[in-house]
């Protein structure tokens, strides 16, 4: 039956579902990754960022949430620049990190 | 039934709170339509004011607390009113929603109870699940029962008449009505969402009925069980049914033995007989939309996917 309106999708994450294997493994191989403050710094200063939506907080964010689709959408998009890198008040390696998340499938497992 | 004095005047109007709160009059309007429920008031010769609607107390409350830190305000209403109506008024000595009254009486409602909530087939507590308006006690916590994080209005009336109320994640979420997302069309499928979020976060506990303190709550948390099932074909009670929601008069006058057409259970969305199967409560299947003097009401159809008696 056409209401006129619809039920909307929910936006919640269950957390005690999510897998997070992968950003698990990135912070092994990156514990500069648990530093992020969620500043968006990096955002910000992303050339990339206006037209394809690219965001390394973002991306952090995502691993955390188990929404992979939208990190490798993101990740896809960098054009390895390395601006985020120079401006982190963190100082985290913004690049490499990306590079290292690159490595990695989606069960935390080094492929390339 | 419980022998207190209540005056109800037939000239009583709106509050305003729903063109207050969707921005379509000024505040100052509002607060000249209250002032004359206080000009009602102060005429019928009472100094306490009781509103059923969780609006209304909190925008009463609003107003007075808005009086008593602008005087001046005050005094302007008083002087529109009289231009308007010719009325004056004096400002209620004590503001409070009818759940407070009916809390305050929950002990004396359940000696006086025909039934309890409790279920008859196998003498456990029903699971209840309370909602309470959100203008009750977000806007002035001070001024519920528990205050805005933990409001025992209904829970303690509830657990009085034997019931066993249960927490779920999004208990103090709102039931989706938010004037303006229901009333502009194009946002009604943010107020269903709101709605579709709490069944579905109550839904593991299987509770058997929903209560709340605000004549709105149960419309929507009541009508949207239609609107879901007819969407997706989601129900949310036992064997295709929904969760009954009824409001704590209700509730009360169910306890108390008074007859469940009479309340009107019979205009709700969802149905409310395997409720009463459950507890016990008599009622007769050929009178359910009979209305005064035993004349029909209109019988409504039947929904595609909820279950109805």
């Amino acid at each position: 039956m056409d209401f006129g309106f619809k039920l909307n999708p929910s936006s919640a994450v269950n957390l005690d579902t999510v897998d997070r294997a992968r950003y698990d493994r990135l912070v092994q191989l990156e514990p500069d990754a648990l530093t992020c403050i969620g500043c968006g710094s990096c955002s910000a200063t992303c050339t990339a960022a206006p037209w394809s939506g690219m965001s390394v907080r973002k991306v952090i964010l995502g691993l955390q949430r188990g929404q992979d689709d939208e990190v490798d959408s993101m990740l896809s998009r960098c054009m390895l620049c390395g601006k985020c890198t120079m401006v982190c008040p963190r100082g985290i390696n913004t690049r490499h990190l990306i590079l290292t998340l690159c490595r990695l499938n989606r069960k935390g497992e080094i492929v390339r | 039934m419980l022998g207190r004095d209540i005056y109800e005047s037939e000239h009583h109007t709106t509050c305003a709170g729903i063109a207050y709160h969707c921005d379509t009059l000024p505040q100052e309007t509002a607060m000249t339509v209250v002032a004359r429920q206080f000009a009602l008031m102060t005429e019928a010769g009472y100094d306490n004011l009781v509103t059923s609607c969780i609006t209304s107390f909190g925008n009463y409350t609003e107003i007075l607390e808005t009086w008593r830190l602008f005087p001046e305000l005050e005094a302007k209403i008083r002087e529109n009113l009289w231009k308007a109506c010719r009325r004056e008024f004096e400002k209620p000595k004590y503001v409070a929603h009818a759940s407070d009254l009916m809390y305050k009486l929950r002990g004396e409602i359940a000696e006086h109870a025909q039934y309890q909530l409790v279920s008859r087939s196998t003498g456990e507590p029903l699971r209840v699940v309370e909602h309470i308006g959100c203008h009750y006690s977000k806007m002035f916590p001070h001024k519920g029962v528990g205050g805005a994080e933990y409001p025992c209005v209904l829970s303690g009336m509830a657990e009085t008449w034997g019931g066993r109320v249960i927490d779920y994640p999004e208990r103090r979420h709102c039931c989706g009505f938010g004037f303006r997302q229901y009333f502009v069309k194009a946002n009604r499928g943010y107020s269903l969402s709101n709605t579709h979020k709490k069944f579905e976060s109550m839904e593991p506990y299987h509770p058997d009925m929903i209560i709340t303190n605000c004549p709105g709550c149960p419309y929507f948390l009541d009508r949207w069980q239609y609107v879901i099932s007819e969407m997706n074909g989601k129900t949310y009670g036992q064997n295709g049914y929904g969760i009954p929601v009824l409001t704590y008069e209700e509730l009360a006058g169910l306890v108390l033995g008074v007859d469940p057409w009479d309340l009107g259970l019979q205009v709700h969305q969802v149905a409310v007989e395997p409720l009463l199967d459950k507890i016990g409560i008599p009622y007769d299947p050929a009178r359910k939309y009979l209305g005064l003097d035993e004349k029909k009401i209109m019988t409504p159809g039947l929904p595609t996917s909820l279950k109805c008696c």
